[in-house]
This record gives C-alpha cells, sequence and structure tokens, in this order.
C-alpha cells in the first residue's frame, strides 16, 4: 500500500489533481483556497502543464473553457463569492458539453461573507451553478482522503459525460491536515489517449472539412435539441449517486449531512449509541445527483426523526431532504455559517434537545 | 479514545510549527487519526495565532473544539481568551516566561514550563516550541516520545545539523513535563 | 495562346458557396476574407482556431471553416489564453469588437495584452454596438447619437472614446500592433498584410499581436453606405489614426 503522507487539504487537492492528468489550471487568489493556485504554479511546470493567475474569476474560468476545449485535462478552485463570478463560464462549459474539473472551497456568505468555513453554497452547487438549467455531477468528501479520490475520480466523470464536476469542500477541510493516500500518477499514455478520444471536438485546428466547433449555445432548433441531449444524459446520473448510510440499520434518530457537518454528525452519533439511543445518518456523498432514494425509503415506523446538521442559516439541503420526506416525520436542525465553526458538542446539545421531544 | 488540543500564542512563537510537528509525527510513527486546524485570519505579520490538534484512534469528526482536553498557551492574550474552552479536569500548560499572570480556575491540573527563558538559556531561543512540545508529550503521554524525535529527524533532514539541538531541547522539556504529570 | 494564369481564387478559410449575410457596407466580410487569405498563404488553416466574440462578431461562425469557439461577452482573451496555453502549436485568434474588447472584456483584454499571450487579436472597432442595436461602445465618437446616448455622446456624462491601441501600447509585453481599415483597396492590402504578420509573428512564437481595423457600421450609424465611408474617413480615421504603433519585429531587423 502506498505510504501515508500528512497534507493539506487544498494541497491535497491540487497534487491528486495532477496524478489525475490535470495539466491546466487558472486561478485567482480567495481566501481559504489559495494554497490551490500556489501549489500549482510549483507543480505544473514540473509536469509539462500550464499555470495561470487570472485577472478575475471571470477571467479563470474562461481560460478554463479555452484549455478544457483542446481536449486537456483542466481545472480551477475558488471559493464561495469567487464561485458566483464561476456562472459565466461553467454555464458556458456545461451548454458546450466540455469536461472540466472546478473546486469550491466554500467560506462564509452571502457577499463577501467571512473567510471561515461555511456551507452556504448548496442550493447554488446543486440546483444553478449558472443560467440556463444544467446539471453537474456535484461530489461532497468529508475527509482530505476523500477530497483526494474524489478530485482524481473527477476527471474520468467529467470526461465521460463531457460535462462539468464540481467538488464542493469548505475551509474546515480545505485548511485541515490530515493523513492521506495519494493516487498512482496517471501516465503519459493514458493522458494521451484521454486527449485522442476528445480530439475530433477539440479547438486546436483540423485538415479542411474536419472543423470542430465547440458549441457553447446554437441558433434555430439547435439549442433545443442539445438541451434534449443534456436531459437525458442527467438522467443516467441515477447510477451514480452515492451516499453512505452510517448505522442506519436500526436507527430511530436519522442525522442528514453532506462534508464537514457529516463527520462531526458521525462522532456525535457514536457518542450517542454509548448512550444507547439508536442513531444513524444519511450523508449524500453525491449532494447532485441527490439520494432521494434514501430518505425516501426509510423506515417512518421506525424512524422518529430527522437532524439536519448544515453549517449554513437558513438550512439548505433541508430543501432536499423536505422534498423526500414530505412531512413523514419531523426534521430539527442544527445550524451555523457566517464562518462559525460547527463542533461536536453543539451538535450534541442540538440531537439531545430533539431526542428529548421525539423519542 | 480522542484527544482535543489547542495552541495558542504571539506569530513567531513556532506555535503552528509546534502542532503541525506533533500532528505530522503521530500520523507518520502511527495508525492513529490526526487532524491539525490552523486558525486563519487575514495575512498580516505579528498577530496572535492558534491551531488545533486531535487524535484519536476512531474516525475524528470536527477538528476544533470548544471542550478541550490540553490548552498550551504561549501567551497571556491566548490564556485570558481561550482558557474557558478547556473542559474541567482538562490540562493547561503554560508558558510561565511569558505568562505571568495566576490562573483563576481549580477544575484544571496545571503544567508551568518557563519555555522561553529555557531556550534563551541553550541559547536556541526559536526551540521554545520544541521544548513546550516534549512538556506536553512528558506530561500526558500523548503519543511515545520516539514519535516526535522521528518527527524532528524528518522535519530537519534538510538542515541535518539542526536535529541534535532540537531532539535535545525536546528531552529536556520532556523531562519538566515529566516531574509535573 | 498564352498559357492562363490563375491571379486570384476565394479563400478556403471560407466555407465554400457561403454568401455574406453582414448588413450592407459592413466590412466584417471582408475581414473575414482576409484572415482566411492571411492564414491560407502561410499554410496554417488546418492549426487556425477563431475565439469568436458575442456581437456581430459572432456571426463569423457561419462563414468560416477553420476550428473555432465561441467566448462569452468580452472573454475571447482569456478563452484564448487557455487555448492557445494547451496547444501551443495552434494559430489562434480572437475576433472581437468594440463593446467586446473594450468595455464588458477591458480586463481580459488588458491582461492578455500584458502577459504578451502568444495569440492575435482582430479588434473590429466601428464605434458602436451592433447587434444589440446601435448603444454606446466605449469607442463611440464625442457627439455621435446612439440609442443609449439619443442627444450624443456627452463627455461630461459619457466620458470620452478609448483608443485600445493607444493604450495597450503603453504595455510593455505586447509585439505588434497596428492599426487599418477596409475603406479601399489599397487600405484593404494593408489590413491582409497586418493579419498576415501578426500570424507570422504568433508562428514564430513572438508573443501578442493586436490589429485593429476601424470599420463603418452604416446600419447602426444611420448613414447610408457610402456616406458611411466618408464618415468614416473624415471622423473615425481623426480620432483613430491608421498606422503602425509598435512592431518588435521590424525594429529587430
Amino acid at each position: 500500500m502506498a505510504e501515508r503522507v500528512f497534507m493539506k487539504g487544498t494541497e491535497a487537492i491540487a497534487e491528486a489533481a495532477v496524478r489525475a492528468g490535470c495539466r491546466f489550471f487558472a486561478g485567482y487568489p480567495i481566501t481559504p483556497q489559495n494554497e490551490i493556485p500556489e501549489y500549482m504554479a510549483r507543480r505544473l511546470p514540473e509536469v509539462g502543464g500550464s499555470f495561470v493567475q487570472g485577472e478575475s474569476e471571470v477571467a479563470s474560468v474562461n481560460m478554463l473553457y479555452g484549455a478544457a476545449s483542446t481536449g486537456i485535462r483542466a481545472m480551477s478552485s475558488s471559493s464561495s463569492c469567487g464561485i458566483s463570478l464561476y456562472s459565466e463560464g461553467v454555464s458556458y462549459c456545461a451548454s458546450a458539453r466540455i469536461p472540466m474539473v472546478y473546486v469550491n472551497v466554500q467560506r462564509g456568505g452571502p457577499g463577501i461573507g467571512a473567510i471561515q468555513p461555511a456551507q452556504q453554497d448548496y442550493l447554488q452547487a446543486t440546483k444553478a451553478s449558472g443560467n440556463g438549467g444544467f446539471r453537474m455531477i456535484v461530489l461532497a468528501p468529508d475527509s482530505v482522503q476523500e477530497c483526494v479520490d474524489m478530485v482524481y475520480e473527477a476527471f474520468d466523470l467529467a470526461e465521460r459525460d463531457q460535462n462539468p464536476v464540481l467538488l464542493l469542500t469548505d475551509g474546515v477541510m480545505g485548511t485541515m491536515m490530515e493523513p492521506v493516500v495519494l493516487p498512482e500518477m496517471r501516465s503519459d499514455e493514458e493522458l494521451k489517449a484521454f486527449r485522442e478520444k476528445f480530439m475530433p471536438r477539440a479547438i486546436v485546428g483540423h485538415p479542411l472539412g474536419q472543423q470542430a466547433f465547440c458549441r457553447p449555445g446554437s441558433v434555430g432548433d439547435g439549442q433545443e435539441q442539445e438541451n434534449i441531449k443534456a436531459a437525458a444524459m442527467y438522467e443516467t446520473w441515477d447510477k451514480d449517486v452515492r451516499v453512505e448510510e452510517y448505522m442506519m440499520d436500526d436507527a430511530e434518530i436519522v442525522f442528514a449531512a453532506y462534508g464537514i457537518s457529516a463527520r462531526i454528525s458521525r462522532a456525535v452519533l457514536r457518542e450517542l449509541r454509548k448512550q444507547g439511543i439508536k442513531a444513524g445518518m444519511i450523508r449524500p456523498i453525491t449532494v447532485s445527483p441527490f439520494p432521494y432514494d434514501a430518505f425516501r425509503n426509510l423506515d417512518f415506523d421506525r424512524v422518529k426523526g430527522i437532524i439536519d446538521v448544515e453549517m449554513s442559516i437558513p438550512a439548505q439541503m433541508r430543501w432536499d431532504i423536505d422534498f423526500a420526506v414530505q412531512n413523514r416525520v419531523p426534521v430539527k436542525e442544527v445550524l451555523r455559517s457566517g464562518g462559525q465553526l460547527l463542533t461536536n458538542d453543539q451538535v450534541m446539545n442540538g440531537a439531545m434537545e430533539f431526542i428529548k421531544e421525539v423519542l | 479514545m480522542e484527544r482535543n488540543m489547542m495552541i495558542a500564542g504571539f506569530g513567531g512563537q513556532g506555535v503552528m510549527t509546534m502542532g503541525k510537528l506533533l500532528a505530522e509525527a503521530t500520523s507518520q510513527a502511527t495508525d492513529l487519526n490526526v487532524t491539525f486546524f490552523p486558525s486563519y485570519g487575514a495575512a498580516m505579520r505579528g498577530g496572535t495565532s492558534n491551531c488545533y490538534v486531535v487524535i484519536s484512534d476512531e474516525p475524528i469528526g470536527a477538528p476544533v473544539s470548544y471542550n478541550l482536553e490540553d490548552l498550551v498557551v504561549m501567551n497571556g492574550p491566548s490564556l485570558r481568551k481561550f482558557l474557558p474552552n478547556l473542559k474541567p479536569g482538562g490540562t493547561l500548560f503554560v508558558n510561565s516566561t511569558i505568562v505571568t499572570e495566576e490562573v483563576e480556575r481549580d477544575d484544571i491540573k496545571i503544567v508551568k514550563a518557563p519555555a522561553t527563558q529555557m531556550a534563551i538559556d541553550i541559547n536556541n531561543p526559536r526551540a521554545l516550541n520544541v521544548i513546550m512540545l516534549g512538556v506536553y508529550v512528558g506530561a500526558t503521554d500523548a503519543v511515545p516520545e520516539e514519535v516526535i524525535v522521528k518527527g524532528i529527524e524528518h522535519k530537519f533532514q534538510a538542515k541535518p545539523h539542526l536535529i541534535e539541538p532540537n531532539v535535545d531541547a525536546f528531552k529536556m522539556g520532556l523531562e519538566l513535563g515529566r516531574q509535573q504529570k | 495562346m498564352a498559357e492562363e494564369k490563375k491571379v486570384y481564387t476565394r479563400t478556403k478559410g471560407i466555407i465554400e458557396g457561403a454568401v455574406s449575410g453582414f448588413c450592407p457596407g459592413c466590412m466584417h466580410s471582408t475581414v473575414h476574407k482576409l484572415i482566411g487569405e492571411a492564414a491560407e498563404e502561410l499554410g496554417a488553416l488546418d492549426k487556425l482556431v477563431r475565439v469568436e466574440g458575442v456581437g456581430c462578431c459572432g456571426l463569423g461562425q457561419f462563414y468560416v471553416t477553420c476550428d473555432e469557439t465561441i467566448a462569452a461577452h468580452g472573454r475571447a482573451g482569456a478563452v484564448a489564453t487557455g487555448v492557445k496555453r494547451s496547444s501551443p502549436d495552434s494559430l489562434v485568434y480572437t475576433y472581437q469588437g468594440d463593446g467586446d474588447l473594450a468595455a464588458i472584456g477591458l480586463a481580459e483584454t488588458m491582461s492578455a495584452a500584458n502577459r504578451g499571450e502568444n495569440f492575435t487579436v482582430i479588434f473590429v472597432n466601428n464605434g458602436i454596438y451592433g447587434m444589440t442595436g446601435g448603444q454606446m461602445a466605449p469607442t463611440t465618437l464625442v457627439g455621435m447619437k446612439s440609442t443609449t446616448t439619443p442627444k450624443g455622446r456627452d463627455p461630461e456624462e459619457h466620458g470620452y472614446p478609448m483608443h485600445m491601441s493607444e493604450i495597450i501600447n503603453q504595455l510593455t509585453a505586447p509585439y505588434y500592433i497596428e492599426r487599418v481599415s477596409c475603406d479601399t483597396a489599397q487600405h484593404v492590402i494593408k489590413a491582409r498584410k497586418a493579419i498576415k504578420k501578426a500570424f507570422q509573428y504568433q508562428l514564430e512564437g513572438r508573443g501578442y499581436c493586436l490589429v485593429e481595423i476601424v470599420t463603418s457600421c452604416p446600419t447602426n450609424w444611420g448613414l447610408d453606405t457610402l456616406k458611411s465611408l466618408d464618415f468614416l474617413r473624415d471622423k473615425m480615421f481623426t480620432e483613430y489614426p491608421l498606422g503602425v504603433f509598435r512592431d518588435k519585429g521590424a525594429e529587430e531587423k
């Protein structure tokens, strides 16, 4: 087994991306994700890649769009208010069906918010990351190891679907250091093969009559035809839904949380178990596509309540939970926001209040 | 068993390095779960600085706690600000060269070490954090001492002449810590 | 019988049989032809990549034979940066109007120029927004009426025309900057030479080149095609004098 190393989330994401074959990165400084571009600025030249510090997030995401349109594996990262500025470029990539990967290391909001961690971009990330109603696979890691594994895989998913993929993480995971096992470096041959597949569409110059046209929109009924194709592709994502159902076999109290909130909830529910309370957790790993069935298929005779834990006020994932649960059990919210961190104790206290009410 | 600790002090006292050394060394030499979480703010020189280290044999939840087992304070403001976050029965580690005020809590254990003065006495003023780490490990056995020695060797592998003085400083702290166990 | 010699043929850079749908008197069609000719003469049509701006520029997609992408409004400089960095052997150009390059895309324009990105910018400046219906551009002349300056551009309220070639000429990195037009045969030949030179420099890896082409927009100027030419020569050339602003290649010779 590969050696485990102790790495900061942001740097681990960057290294994993390079190992996945990322050879282009554009980004703009914003806390708390600065180590990703800084790492890339050092690392990409070592592997023959290119790093550009964009003049803005708007420019950076459009550089990403250009680079990815040549068939190269390309990535960018930003944080919350910076991600708002990505809407334009992400929407173009989705429209033109350009595979690319980007990372949101969430911080407080709305507006400029706080530079400290938060989970306040859930609805933006999962429902409308730009104009036009496109969808993306959105992966929500809950450890530095998952950050690494998911960013590595994100490039494959992006290429499979010819669509952007978003890694939705937060300032805790971004700045935290944890032991991590890094994946193998993709070989030059593998990368060449990936690019070869894209070549007919790559805007790099073609012989006459083989024009590659990267079309982020169209005239007449062309756009609708593209939307119909994209919608059909989104429909195939049922198989891609990923969810962790932790200690759910006999659970009466169900935590619902993703990312940093999920790992905190996991620690809390283990404590509750020690006190004889049958707690479990549903953790969406893909927050888009959302694991609605995990909630729909709950045994509502047994489950007494759901605790939605988020670093967001008001709650956002609650919308998806409610959509699946339809008021069949009470839902309690345990929330912080604006850069205020959730701790095990806060979640425990919130949970205990609720448990007294419903059990 | 999970152990939450926080280290706080002025920028320049090696607070981050101390936390990172403990966490990284533990990560490398054991199969325990460990997290290191630095506080971060606007980039600024000379401000206060703090970090959290969690070591556990189970998966770690939040890498931050306001209900700490251990609190290491390197300066006065840190003591005043973070003392309420130390749980009853927890241990407070005080850099007594800098922090001279009385600690007004009787439900905690206090370990005092004049780390700044000790570092000056051995002509290695920057080693105060390594001394303090020694005190911490000596008093808590949070990790075996070899873990940190290996960590120091790893950290200074590019500057081997710094390994011995830092190991010495660490062991000096370790001794002092064990005396106050 | 004397041997017949072919002296002119339609460029392969334009789709065979395509007929220009640009407004009468618009010079976009001429510029597209010149780009095709320049690339073809350099034997580089099969490595040509067009990064298209938004507005009337975007209508070029119906005519060109080369690889193409469409940038969001103003972002062509950023998109081309990504393309060229990832595919350095491609011959990459952006095709942008004045609103695209000098208003919404000013940051991308200046920053790409300042980095000395090795691509070519074809900047078509007619002093007005075309496709959206004749609104004021950064390059609109003082006193010129537009749909958003119904009383004419008033410097007190709207500021003055921006001279992009001159502004970019303040930067150190750009390699070649020239302003041309397409109002006469002579100017058309000069414009083609400028585009070809910019492409040549890019193929040699020299860096950022800007060719500004001052043109007319009879439709949104509210003038007929001939009067538009008069306005172009009398007013536009006065504000935007033609000429070479910088040619590091010529200096090095």
